[in-house]
């Protein structure tokens, strides 16, 4: 983790949170929340849109208080934060989109206790301006957004036949028989396994 | 009664809440390696998910549905949870130090396990009544406790099995949480759903 003097530019940071500091395939943290909803790919953009605005914008309220916060309540202090951000974003979607807030079901809340949320506030908005913990907090959910979205295209292509809700030309047709198995729980787990595989090897060889 | 086992069932096997409900992956994966470990963190979770289950139930019936404050219910449950398991932990330590001994470090890992407010969330969404929120969050206490016992038991048999690099920890962890999945699944409709 870079310290708090250390002066990278948003170029090396982006770098930092989409890949070589990669939420999911350093430690495959924080997947509970949005993994379950990657069988469709509206789903997954909506989960993962809230998750990054949570992120970005809970990391820069957590610095802008960082030297008022006691040390000893400061876990406390940070859970509130986030937690006020994911019932203004849940409270949003039930009133604008009452539909995808019932399938998205008890997963938007369950942002709150998202091991990358909590742990990018500790890592990096505790100790650093505000400028460069809502930047570290926006990288990183797109970094986690973008892998998430590889799970999510193969699951609902293959096994569905459609994209964002609409029938794609071959995947829809007779030739095609849809791969069950992948809108299924455990497709997400095999998808996710399987791109895991792929980017720790290619970040093995550079 | 019938439709508490039936709740306890699934909520154990057929909708397990790791295989899938995908809640509480973060410890699942990292505290997997030893079976004995695993097994302390599946019954300090199966102690704490009853627990603070009945809490919520019991809160959010009698205080935040007549005062009609429901959407504060992620900051209370969240609440309720940190401290029943702070209270917990200073029970535990004072009259049973080899229960301490044994479950103790696992506990602060608790208040941030989704699995245990995903409980409280799915129990108010699904409208259960209370006998029917202790079945549901036994049963997925108990599942959360098979599946990492089971999952520990694989990975220490892999452990001198040759693995390509890429795939070693997490990659080959998720393939496996793939098949058990299945397997899990599969029960589907020996209790009637």
């Amino acid at each position: 983790m870079n310290g708090p003097q250390q002066k990278t530019g948003v170029k090396a940071l982006a770098v930092e949170g989409l890949w070589t500091n990669n939420p999911v395939f350093g430690q495959v943290l924080g997947i509970c929340s949005t993994l379950a909803v990657t069988n469709r790919v509206l789903n997954t953009l909506v989960m993962c849109g809230a998750l990054a605005l949570t992120l970005s914008l809970s990391s820069l309220t957590i610095s802008l208080l960082r030297n008022w916060t006691p040390r000893r309540i400061r876990m406390m202090v940070e859970t509130l934060v986030i937690a006020s951000y994911v019932i203004v974003v849940d409270i949003v979607l039930q009133a604008y989109w009452p539909d995808m807030s019932r399938s998205l079901g008890p997963y938007v809340g369950l942002i709150i206790t998202n091991c990358i949320v909590m742990g990018r506030a500790e890592a990096c908005a505790s100790a650093n301006p505000p400028g460069r913990a809502f930047l570290d907090g926006l990288f990183n959910g797109l970094g986690y957004s973008f892998v998430l979205l590889l799970v999510a295209v193969p699951r609902e292509l293959l096994g569905m036949g459609t994209l964002l809700g609409a029938p794609m030309p071959f995947f829809a047709g007779p030739h095609w028989d849809p791969w069950v198995i992948l809108v299924m729980p455990p497709g997400a787990f095999f998808m996710l396994g399987i791109a895991v595989w792929f980017f720790r090897s290619r970040m093995e060889r550079s | 009664m019938l439709q508490a086992l039936t709740i306890l069932f699934s909520a154990a096997i057929t909708g397990n809440i790791v295989l899938t409900k995908f809640l509480g992956m973060c410890p699942y994966l990292s505290v997997s390696r030893r079976i004995k470990t695993a097994a302390g963190l599946g019954w300090a979770v199966v102690f704490v998910v009853t627990g603070t289950a009945i809490l919520n139930w019991l809160v959010y019936t009698y205080v935040l549905v007549p005062l009609q404050l429901e959407f504060l219910r992620f900051i209370l449950f969240i609440i309720m949870i940190a401290a029943f398991v702070q209270l917990v932990e200073m029970v535990i330590e004072r009259y049973s130090p080899v229960l301490y001994q044994n479950l103790g470090i696992f506990l602060p890992l608790i208040t941030v396990n989704c699995a245990i407010l995903g409980v409280s969330l799915f129990m108010v969404i699904r409208e259960y009544t209370l006998a029917q929120t202790v079945a549901f969050g036994l049963g997925s206490g108990l599942g959360w406790m098979l599946a990492i016992v089971a999952m520990a038991g694989i990975r220490e048999k892999l452990k001198p099995d040759r693995i390509p690099k890429g795939l070693q920890g997490p990659g080959i962890t998720l393939i496996i949480v793939g098949l058990m999945a299945l397997a899990f699944i599969g029960f589907t409709g020996v209790l009637g759903g």
